[in-house]
């Protein structure tokens, strides 16, 4: 067995899953090879805040105890992490912030206790961009984490440590979110799936808000089919998030099987004027000529105001973000300044302490565009603006089943090339905001190296087409191994 | 009041909805906990968690709507007013801005002079109520108490068609009466579930632009809310005569001192940065639900009052007082209509001899110690002529303190009146005998004595003489038995 418990790590979740089955390997030795995976792996990568291997070694145990029992979840005994900003019980859960370093989480997220409840088995906590605002995971009070392609780049994020972990075959899967294209970008940078959800296709409670209205809770894998599999267990309504939406869970691996032939693929014009790196577009273009010759129509589109996105984005997200963080105040949980003169000192210091560079710039944005004299010009304006990027994409749904295109302007970029630079930060989520304007599903699928790099294509659907995407990037991914190709360093 | 000056007041009336559980938490809203321990994650404001609506709040909040001829909104938004304190947990307070549940409504009061005079409602609007910070016992420290934290309010916000601190109670009042009708609120001020703000302004008469106003905050008995505007009616009337400025700021009644005084000023005041709660959906009620509050309203204050008037022909003073409380009004009416005592007889005890014994001990109608059919036993009695009107406040009295029912009472006393005119004849007799004096000066034109007389006899009698046998009989041997 010491032989096949080797490779384990290279396997996808649904790999796994029959391994497991099978009685070709227990979860409890998967689990050891994992946990130490990560062990090897943390210092080149910092994928990780918290490891927890006692309670992972647990959960196998029992997970292999229950599958000898004849009881078996969709996830028995299979290894996922999740990134830091889901609370999870007993747990730390920071954030990325040092104003949560210290927070024991007293409850499970609903995608946690979901997830939990199919018997897999968490081995820890990944880190991201301080509450999900940053596209490099540099803004992390935990220091950045490097890309394993290339150590000196940046994985994207804010799902960094999500997607380096699942792209150094560390783990086979991870939770992320994505406000703003913070699962699908460094699932391209990185050359894994990210996979974003309709908005309210999956609940928000126990994932700690950053701009409520475009929050939504996904996954990193390698595969579509790990995607599909992984999104079925997290889907569905939940009575404790009134923005979750009561709409059937198909079986998404089934729908995996649907053919690319005849598929409506809308190619938007927008997309490929300027600010695209050359060699990307050069994989997209090919990615997009693969799919057409399995049968599928490309109809160029037009998204007449996908240019506003990123100017509406920075009006809401920090608006909304400004009010969401104002719980973090030192009072009840997290950082609290030490000796304050008064309440106002308390509340400066604990918030100036607790919270990075980034949070702060975020809080005080959207705190400016909220207020009286400046609320219509900015936040009223910006949520106009989105109703039309949503109307845009409503009608060019009319005439397609799916919209195609880069995830990320460029490969992944120098750790530090950046940070001096919010606004060229900004735009590296150029082509992902649209999503989370609009609510709409969106993935990322490895397409080919550019330089030697990862390249994304996107595949972006209406509402709770979540199977009309997956099958699409499935269908891919049969016809193509990119998603096979992992970085050398973690082979 | 000075009479160069016109006052204007509005009131925004915070009413606290008896929900079990919270408004956006399944925690408890039962008074009087330990501390925070009515508080659950999503009360405390944990990272992560999400408010989810609770259904009766707007079912009150829309019958509120009905009660006072308001829209009732068909969709309705949550807000956020964002500000820092320590007892707001989450740094907002959910509460609903643009598009509130309830607008346009009215309400009749009755003025100074007796006058009907139309209130407008210009909103109702449902939010969470903040916690408690509490800065006694812990030295430098404050402590905080979320118990309170998410416990649902209808805020109510009058025009400013109220011009005396008089009017400012009356409709007050109504409103609290009409809020515990609908058994959408206990109305208790003690704990806190219905409390009011009052911004005040003072104008010259003939003026039509309003003056500069204050708000003041704290306002928790009617007794309170009469004093604090009327001191700050005087503070602004003398400020504004001496030639000086009113400021717009916020305002603290101090009932020890009786005074208010300067919270902030406009410049210190908060910018709220409102906006929708992207947490929570629009609520959005159709017709049908409407339709279902409006006939589940039970009968409100107004239409008892004139039913009270048309059909037990109340005097309408007597029926106002009645009707004020719901549970007041079931007591007469089950009082009345178990008696063969006139109803205003019936009133005349429920709003006399009960109210003053239920306002003496401190207890609400609900915990009278004489049900109302024990009452209708003791009108009874009075209406056929078994006791009088004053003997049966004794009998009353010895119910009160739990002796057994009018009858028993009666019995054991022995307090069934004297209606034998051949033994009331004898007393009276005895009495003009012994008092030839007096009953020579009644016969000699002074009436008056007449008084006299029917006194001596019922002390005679212990009371239980028919007054009116008795006065009958006194003018009959008073002119009889005269000389001559």
């Amino acid at each position: 067995m010491g032989q096949d418990t080797a490779a384990l790590h290279t396997r996808s979740l649904s790999e796994l899953s029959r391994g497991l089955n099978e009685g070709e390997f227990t979860s409890k030795e998967l689990t050891e090879v994992l946990l130490q995976r990560i062990d090897d792996h943390q210092e080149r990568l910092n994928a990780f805040i918290t490891v927890t291997a006692d309670n992972a070694l647990q959960r196998a145990d029992a997970a292999d105890k229950a599958r000898a029992n004849g009881h078996s979840g969709a996830l028995n005994g299979l290894p996922v992490v999740h990134k830091d900003l889901f609370c999870t019980q007993g747990v730390l859960t920071t954030c990325g912030s040092n104003i949560l370093g210290n927070f024991i989480s007293p409850y499970d997220a609903t995608v946690v206790e979901r997830i939990n409840a199919a018997g897999a088995v968490m081995l820890g906590k990944t880190n991201m961009d301080e509450f999900a605002m940053g596209s490099s995971n540099e803004t992390s009070y935990y220091g950045p984490v490097t890309n394993p392609w290339n150590e000196k780049l940046s994985p994207g994020g804010s799902s960094g440590g999500s997607a380096a972990a699942v792209a150094a075959r560390i783990v086979p899967a991870a939770t992320g979110t994505d406000t703003g294209g913070s699962i699908r970008q460094p699932a391209a940078l990185t050359g894994t799936v990210g996979l974003k959800p309709t908005y309210g296709r999956v609940s928000r409670y126990g994932m700690v808000a950053f701009a409520s209205s475009l929050d939504q809770a996904g996954v990193i894998t390698r595969s579509a089919e790990d995607a599909a599999l992984l999104l079925g267990v997290m889907a569905g309504y939940d009575h404790r998030d009134s923005t979750s939406v009561d709409h059937p869970v198909p079986d998404y691996v089934a729908g995996l099987s649907k053919p690319v032939k005849g598929l409506k693929i809308g190619i938007v014009r927008q997309h490929f004027d300027e600010g695209l790196d050359a060699g990307c577009e050069e994989r997209i273009k090919v990615a997009l000529a693969t799919l057409k010759d399995r049968g599928a129509v490309l109809i160029e589109i037009d998204l007449p105001n996908i240019d506003l996105s990123v100017p509406t984005y920075y009006v809401v997200a920090p608006a909304e973000c400004s009010s969401n963080l104002s719980r973090f105040d030192g009072v009840r949980f997290g950082h609290r300044a030490d000796n304050p003169e008064d309440l106002l000192d308390m509340y400066c210091r604990s918030r100036g302490e607790g919270f990075g560079a980034e949070v702060q710039r975020r809080v005080m944005t959207g705190t400016y565009v909220l207020s009286a004299g400046y609320y219509d010009a900015y936040y009223l304006k910006a949520q106009k603006v989105r109703q039309l990027i949503s109307q845009d994409f409503k009608k060019a749904f009319k005439n397609v089943d799916v919209i195609a295109g880069p995830t990320a302007p460029t490969t992944a970029f120098a750790i530090g090339e950046k940070t001096d630079d919010p606004i060229t930060m900004y735009l590296n989520d150029i082509y992902t905001i649209g999503a989370n304007l609009a609510g709409l599903p969106g993935v990322s699928v490895p397409c080919g190296f550019a330089d030697g790099l990862p390249v994304g294509l996107q595949l972006v659907g209406p509402h709770f087409a979540e199977e009309t995407i997956l099958a699409c990037a499935h269908q891919y991914q049969q016809l193509t191994d990119w998603h096979t190709q992992g970085p050398e360093d973690f082979s | 009041m000075n009479s160069n000056w016109e006052v204007v007041i509005g009131l925004e009336i915070h009413t606290q909805l008896a929900t079990k559980s919270k408004i956006f938490s399944g925690a408890s809203t039962a008074y009087g906990a330990d501390p925070n321990s009515q508080a659950c994650l999503v009360d405390l404001g944990y990272p992560g968690v999400l408010p989810v609506l609770n259904g009766e709040v707007v079912r009150m909040a829309a019958s509120f709507g009905l009660a006072v001829n308001a829209t009732v909104a068909p969709r309705s938004i949550f807000a956020r007013k964002n500000y820092f304190y320590p007892d707001l947990p989450k740094g907002y307070q959910i509460s609903q801005y643009e598009l509130p549940i309830v607008e346009h409504g009215e309400m009749m009061i009755r003025d100074e002079d007796g006058n009907e005079k139309r209130i407008g409602i210009t909103r109702a609007h449902l939010e969470e109520d903040a916690g408690k910070s509490v800065h006694e016992g812990f030295g430098d420290a404050t402590g905080i108490d979320l118990n309170r934290a998410g416990t649902p309010l209808l805020e109510i916000v009058s025009e400013p068609d109220l011009r005396s601190a008089k009017q400012a109670i009356a409709y007050m009042r109504k409103i609290h009466s009409i809020v515990r009708y609908l058994g959408i609120s206990d109305g208790n001020m003690q704990e806190g579930s219905f409390r009011c703000d009052a911004n005040v302004s003072v104008r010259p008469r003939e003026q039509e632009e309003l003056g500069t106003r204050a708000e003041l905050k704290n306002l928790n008995s009617f007794r309170f809310i009469e004093k604090a505007i009327n001191f700050e009616i005087n503070r602004q009337i003398e400020i504004l005569e001496d030639g000086g400025e009113v400021i717009q700021e916020t305002r603290l009644y101090d009932s020890t001192k009786d005074e208010t005084r300067s919270m902030r000023s406009k410049e210190e005041a908060n910018d709220y940065r409102y906006f929708p709660d992207p947490d929570l959906l629009p609520v959005e009620l159709d017709e049908e639900f409407i339709e279902a509050v409006r006939e589940a309203l039970p009968e409100l204050p107004d239409a008892k009052l004139a039913r009270f008037v048309d059909q037990y022909k109340l005097k309408f003073a007597d029926a106002e007082i009645l009707t004020l409380s719901r549970a007041l009004a079931d007591y007469f009416e089950a009082v009345a209509g178990n008696t063969d005592a006139e109803p205003q007889i019936a009133a005349n005890w429920v709003i006399g001899e009960l109210s003053a014994a239920l306002n003496k001990e401190g207890i609400e109608i609900g915990d009278s110690k004489i049900e109302a059919a024990a009452l209708a036993g003791l009108l009874d009695r009075i209406a056929d002529d078994t006791i009088s009107g004053k003997i049966a406040k004794e009998v009353f009295e010895a119910m009160w303190s739990g002796e057994g029912t009018a009858d028993d009472v009666i019995e054991a006393k022995g307090l069934k009146q004297i209606t034998d005119s051949s033994a009331i004849e004898g007393i009276v007799d005895a009495v003009i005998k012994a008092n030839p004096g007096q009953a020579a000066e009644y016969r000699g034109g002074k009436d008056k004595l007449l008084g006299f007389f029917v006194g001596q006899v019922m002390k005679e009698t212990g009371g239980k003489a028919n007054p009116g046998q008795v006065n009958e009989i006194l003018k009959k041997k008073l002119l009889d038995n005269g000389p001559g």
